[in-house]
C-alpha cells in the first residue's frame, strides 16, 4: 500500500534494474532464457521490451509522416476511371457537323431533364400545380395523374432551360430529380435543316445526315465536315424564298454544285423547318425537294438531248431541222411554245428552246443512244448520295418511240434536282461525270470520273448554253462578267395523269464562268404565278433565271471568282454560232 | 469527474487510484472518435449495401457502452483472474473457432462468423487477446522451472489457433496472432539465434503464402503493381486523404467515402482523413501510440514475468492492428482486412479489444507484490 501511495513518478521510467541500456541483457541467452533465474529473465524481458517500443515508435512515425505527405502534397495516384454505379457515367457525345469552313451546323449541348419517382411524391396534385406554374406547356391534370401512378420512374419534361431547372430545384420537392442529358442543337436552324436532318430525344438520327451518318456521328468526336458553304447556302435560300414570295409559289429548290468534284456547296428546299423542333414541322416542309422530290424538268433536259445528239456524231452543230409543223405522234401533238417558221440550226433550236427541233434531233440520234447517254449521266437510276432521302427517277415504261420524243424535251421522265445538276456538271466540265456528295472532299481523294461526253461535245454545250443567256430564253440569268450559261425549263405539272395548265415547275440550270466552268447552279420554283412585272409570265426564264443571276452575282465575289473584265456579247447578227446557221432570216438580215 | 478519496479502499476507490487513468482516458477518446466516425461512414456504407442511413451507426452505438463496461470490468480483475479469464476464454474461443468451420455461413469466401441468438460473433477476434494471456502464462511457467513444459505448450497453442484460422481462411488474423506470439517469445528471452531463425522463417512463410494462397498473392501483386485491377479501394482512400488536407472537408462533407465499399470498417481511417483532416488523424495516431508506449513504459517497472508477457502481448496486438490498418489505408503495405481498434465498425472486434485492453489496464495497475500473482 505504501508503494502504491508513494508512486508519483513519470510514466516512462527507465527500468530500475538497468539504469544503463544493457546491451548484454539483450543478447544474453541460454544462461537466463527458458529456465534461468526469474530476475534475469525479467531484466531481459524489460530490455527487449524497449526494442519492441522502438519498433512501434518507428511505425507510428512513418504513418504520421505519410499522413502529412498525403494531406499536404499530391501523393495520391492519378484518379482511375470511376466504376459504374459509383459515379456518373461519362456522357455520350455526338460529333458535331460543320460546313466546309468549320461553321457549326449541329452540335451537342448539355441539358437537364426532369423525371420523378411517383412513389416518393406525397401530394401529386399540389406538386403538379407547382410544376405547371413553372412549365406552362405541361397539362396540370396529366402531370397530376402521372405523379399519382404506382411507378418508380416517369419522365415529366425533357430539355429544361437552366432557369426552369433552378426554379424546380428551388421547390425542394422530394421525388423530383434531374438527369443531365445531351441535346442536339442546330444553330443554323431552317437554313440547313434538310441536309443536316435531326435526331430524336435520345439523339438517334431520324433524318438527313444525322440519320445517314448516325453510327459515325455517335461513335466519334471528330466533327463531320460537309462540302456545304454556309454563305452560299444563305444566298441560295434567300434568293429562292424571295422568288417564292414574288411569284406566290408553293415551294422551291436549288442546288449549287462544284462542276468538277461534285461537291454540293449549297442545297435548299423550301419551305423549310426548324430542326430544333422537328415535331411541329409539317410533312411538306420536311420533304426535301432537292434530293427526294422527282420532277419532270421540261426544257432543261434539252441540254442532255442536244449533247447526246452532238456526241453521237449523227447530228452536226450546224445541221438544220424544219420546225414549221407540229409533230403528231401517237395521240400527242408536240408544239413549240413560240412557233417558228422554216428550218432552224441546232444552236437556234437550243436558243429558242424549240420542242419540235429537239424531237427531230432526238429521232435522228435514236432511242438507244439517248437512253445510254441518260444512263451514263445517272438520270435513270437512284443517285447514291449520303442522305437517306434520295428519290428514284421515274422512267417511261415501256420506253416507246413517243417516250424518246417527250423525254428529249423533259417530259415523261422525272429526276431529282441534284441528279439534274450533276448531269449538267458532267456535260459542261469537259465530259466527266462527277460523283455528287455533301461531304467535303480532299483534293487528293478525287476519284477519276467516268467520261460521259467528249471534250468537244462539252465545249459545244458550253457555247450553246452561253448563247441561251446571251440571246435566248435565259437572258435574265446574265450576271455581268461571270459568263453565265444555262437553260430554262418550264414544265406543266401532272396531276392524276393530266397536265395542269396553270401549275408548272419553272427552272433554270446554269453554270459559270462558261470559259472555265466552276459551279453549276440550279433553281426551281414550284407553281409560280405570273404578275404584271413579268407580263403574266411564270416561265423558267422569268422566274428561275433571275434567281440564278442573283445567286451567281452574290456568290462569285465571295468565292474569289474574278469577273471577266471585258465580256463582249456579240450581237445576234454577228454571233459566230448563229452565222454558221442556215436559217434564212438571220443571215439575210445580217448581210 | 467523480471524487474519490485516496483513503477510500473500496473496490472502486482502490481501482481508481491504481489504474492507469491516462490510458483509460486515451481509450475513451478513441471510442469517442470511433462513435463520431461511424456516424460519418455509416450512411455511405449503409446506402451501398441497402441498409438505412444510420443502421450501422445504431448497431455500433448499442455495442459501445457494453465495450466501455467491459474495459472497466476487466480492469478490475487481479492478474490471477486475468489469467483465468484468458485461459478459459482461449479454450472457449478454440471451440467456437472449430464450430465456425462447420456451422458458419460463408461470407466473401470465408467462414468466420457464428450466428448466436440474433448476434453474429467472430471468434477469431476473441482468440487474439485470450491466446496472448494463455501463452504468457505458459512462458512464465517455464521460467519458474517447476517442470511444466510451458514453451512447448505455448507453441502448440499457437499452432492449433493458426491452423483453425487458416482453415476459415483468415490470413490477416493468423498473421496478427503469430506476430503477437513472436513478440511474446522474444520478450520471454528467446535466444538471439532463434530470433534470427524465426525472422527468416517468417520471410519463407510469406513467400510460401504468396505461392500457395491465391488471394494473398493477389493482394501483394496489386500492392506492388500500380495498374493492377484490385487497387480501387486503396486509390479512393489515398484520394480521401488528399482531398481532406490538414483540416478536412468538415463532418458529413466527405464525398470519397461514398465510393469506398469498406468505409465503415477497414477504411474508416480514410473517412477520418477526408472529413476531419490530417490533424485529426494525427491525434488518433497519437492516441494509439500513447496507449501502446505508455503501457510498455509502465511494464518496464514490472516485476512479475506473467504480467509483463501478457500485457506486452495484448498491447502488441492492439498496436499492431492499428499500425497495420492505418498503414494499409495509407498504402504503406498491402490491404490486410484489419479493423482499426475501437474505431472501425464491428461488434466482435470492439468487444474483444475491450476485453484485451481492460486486461491490460488490470495488469498495469499499481500493486503491492504479494507473491501470489503468478
Amino acid at each position: 500500500m505504501s508503494e502504491r501511495l508513494s508512486y508519483d513518478g513519470p510514466a516512462f521510467q527507465r527500468p530500475r534494474s538497468s539504469r544503463v541500456l544493457p546491451v548484454g541483457a539483450l543478447l544474453r541467452w541460454k544462461a537466463t532464457a527458458f529456465g534461468g533465474q526469474s530476475s534475469d529473465a525479467l531484466e531481459t524481458g524489460r530490455t527487449r521490451l524497449l526494442v519492441a517500443s522502438l519498433v512501434f515508435v518507428c511505425a507510428f512515425a512513418v504513418i504520421g509522416v505519410r499522413l502529412l505527405d498525403l494531406a499536404l502534397f499530391t501523393g495520391a495516384p492519378q484518379r482511375i476511371a470511376p466504376q459504374a454505379g459509383f459515379a456518373h457515367v461519362e456522357p455520350q457525345v455526338r460529333a458535331d457537323i460543320v460546313d466546309r469552313n468549320g461553321v457549326v451546323l449541329a452540335t451537342t449541348l448539355p441539358r437537364a431533364s426532369l423525371h420523378a419517382n411517383p412513389r416518393e411524391i406525397r401530394n401529386p396534385k399540389f406538386v403538379a400545380a407547382q410544376l405547371s406554374a413553372i412549365l406552362p406547356d405541361l397539362s396540370e391534370g396529366e402531370v397530376s395523374a402521372k405523379l399519382a401512378m404506382d411507378r418508380s420512374f416517369i419522365w415529366i419534361k425533357r430539355g429544361l432551360s437552366p432557369r426552369q431547372q433552378y426554379q424546380i430545384n428551388r421547390l425542394g420537392v422530394p421525388g423530383l430529380s434531374f438527369r443531365e442529358e445531351e441535346r442536339r442543337t442546330y444553330p443554323q436552324g431552317e437554313l440547313t435543316a434538310h441536309i443536316v436532318g435531326f435526331t430524336d430525344v435520345d439523339n438517334q438520327g431520324l433524318a438527313g445526315l444525322e440519320q445517314g451518318f448516325d453510327e459515325l456521328l455517335s461513335g466519334s468526336k471528330t466533327p463531320l465536315r460537309l462540302s456545304l458553304d454556309l454563305r452560299v447556302q444563305h444566298i441560295l435560300t434567300d434568293e429562292l424564298s424571295r422568288s417564292m414570295e414574288e411569284f406566290r409559289a408553293i415551294g422551291a429548290a436549288g442546288v449549287v454544285m462544284d462542276a468538277h468534284t461534285g461537291e454540293i456547296v449549297a442545297m435548299a428546299s423550301l419551305p423549310s423547318f426548324d430542326p430544333n423542333q422537328p415535331g411541329s414541322a409539317s410533312s411538306d416542309s420536311r420533304f426535301n425537294r432537292a434530293t427526294l422530290g422527282t420532277y419532270e424538268m421540261g426544257s432543261v433536259f434539252k441540254i442532255f438531248s442536244t449533247a447526246a445528239a452532238l456526241d453521237s456524231g449523227e447530228v452536226a452543230l450546224y445541221d438544220n431541222f424544219d420546225v414549221s409543223d407540229p409533230i403528231r405522234a401517237a395521240r400527242f401533238t408536240i408544239r413549240d411554245y413560240r412557233p417558228k417558221e422554216g428550218k432552224l440550226s441546232v444552236p437556234e433550236i437550243f436558243m429558242h428552246s424549240s420542242n419540235i427541233g429537239t424531237v427531230h434531233l432526238a429521232m435522228k440520234t435514236g432511242t438507244e443512244i439517248q437512253r445510254s447517254a441518260l444512263a451514263r449521266l445517272g438520270l435513270t437510276t437512284p443517285m447514291s448520295l449520303e442522305l437517306p432521302e434520295t428519290g428514284t427517277p421515274q422512267l417511261p415504261t415501256p420506253w416507246r418511240e413517243i417516250s424518246t420524243m417527250t423525254v428529249s424535251y423533259g417530259h415523261g421522265l422525272s429526276v431529282t434536282p441534284v441528279q439534274l445538276t450533276a448531269g449538267v456538271a458532267a456535260t459542261i466540265n469537259g465530259g466527266l461525270m462527277p460523283k455528287p456528295t455533301v461531304l467535303a472532299r480532299d483534293d487528293d481523294a478525287l476519284v477519276p470520273n467516268q467520261r460521259v461526253f467528249s471534250e468537244r461535245t462539252s465545249r459545244d454545250m458550253r457555247r450553246l448554253m452561253r448563247l441561251v443567256v446571251e440571246h435566248g430564253t435565259g437572258g435574265n440569268a446574265d450576271a455581268e462578267g461571270y459568263l453565265v450559261g444555262g437553260k430554262t425549263g418550264t414544265a406543266n405539272k401532272q396531276v392524276g395523269g393530266t397536265y395542269q395548265r396553270n401549275a408548272r415547275i419553272s427552272s433554270f440550270v446554269g453554270a459559270f464562268p462558261m470559259d472555265e466552268p466552276r459551279y453549276v447552279v440550279f433553281a426551281m420554283v414550284d407553281e409560280p404565278k405570273g404578275h404584271s412585272g413579268t407580263f403574266g409570265y411564270a416561265t423558267g426564264g422569268w422566274v428561275a433565271a433571275p434567281v440564278v443571276h442573283n445567286v451567281v452575282s452574290r456568290m462569285a465575289p465571295m468565292l474569289g471568282i474574278q469577273p471577266r473584265p471585258q465580256t463582249i456579247t456579240p450581237p445576234m447578227e454577228e454571233h459566230p454560232l448563229l452565222l454558221h446557221a442556215v436559217g434564212e432570216d438571220f443571215r439575210i438580215a445580217a448581210q | 469527474m467523480m471524487t474519490v478519496a485516496r483513503t477510500d479502499t473500496s473496490l472502486l476507490g482502490n481501482w481508481w487510484w491504481t489504474v492507469d487513468r491516462w490510458s483509460l482516458i486515451a481509450l475513451g477518446l478513441l471510442m469517442a472518435f470511433g462513435a463520431l466516425l461511424i456516424l460519418a461512414a455509416s450512411p455511405a456504407a449503409g446506402q451501398r449495401i441497402g441498409l438505412s442511413g444510420f443502421y450501422l451507426a445504431e448497431r455500433q452505438f448499442i455495442v459501445l457502452p457494453v465495450a466501455a463496461a467491459i474495459v472497466v470490468g476487466a480492469s478490475l480483475l487481479t492478474p490471477r483472474w486475468v489469467r483465468r479469464v484468458g485461459v478459459v476464454g482461449f479454450l472457449a474461443s478454440l471451440v467456437l473457432l472449430t464450430l465456425t468451420l462447420f456451422f458458419g455461413p460463408e461470407i466473401k469466401g470465408a467462414t468466420r462468423w457464428l450466428h448466436l441468438a440474433g448476434f453474429s460473433l467472430q471468434p477469431s477476434e476473441f482468440v487474439k487477446p485470450t491466446l496472448a494471456v494463455a501463452v504468457a502464462w505458459m512462458f512464465a511457467m517455464q521460467r519458474q522451472g517447476n517442470g511444466v513444459p510451458g514453451n512447448a505448450i505455448a507453441l502448440a497453442m499457437l499452432a492449433v489457433t493458426v491452423a483453425l484460422l487458416l482453415m476459415q481462411p483468415d490470413v490477416g488474423q493468423s498473421f496478427i496472432v503469430t506476430a503477437v506470439w513472436g513478440v511474446q517469445v522474444f520478450i520471454a528471452g528467446l535466444p538471439m539465434i532463434w530470433v534470427v531463425g524465426i525472422v527468416a522463417a517468417v520471410l519463407v512463410g510469406v513467400v510460401l503464402g504468396y505461392g500457395a494462397l491465391p488471394h494473398v498473392a493477389e493482394r501483394i501483386d496489386s500492392f506492388l503493381d500500380p495498374s493492377a485491377g484490385d487497387r480501387y479501394q486503396v486509390n479512393r482512400s489515398l484520394e480521401a486523404f488528399n482531398s481532406g488536407g490538414l483540416f478536412g472537408r468538415g463532418p458529413g462533407e466527405g464525398t470519397v467515402k461514398a465510393s469506398l465499399p469498406d468505409a465503415h470498417s477497414d477504411f474508416i481511417f480514410a473517412v477520418a482523413g477526408e472529413e476531419f483532416g490530417a490533424i485529426a488523424c494525427l491525434i488518433i495516431l497519437g492516441l494509439f501510440a500513447f496507449v501502446v508506449l505508455r503501457g510498455f513504459g509502465r511494464l518496464l517497472q514490472e516485476t512479475n514475468l506473467f504480467v509483463l508477457l501478457a500485457a506486452t502481448g495484448l498491447l502488441t496486438q492492439f498496436g499492431l492492428q492499428a499500425v497495420i490498418n492505418m498503414a494499409s489505408t495509407l498504402h504503406l503495405m498491402p490491404t490486410k482486412g484489419m479493423t482499426l481498434p475501437f474505431i472501425s465498425y464491428g461488434g466482435s472486434s470492439l468487444l474483444a479489444l475491450a476485453l484485451g485492453m481492460g486486461m491490460v489496464l488490470a495488469l498495469t495497475r499499481r500493486r503491492v507484490p504479494r507473491g501470489d500473482e503468478q
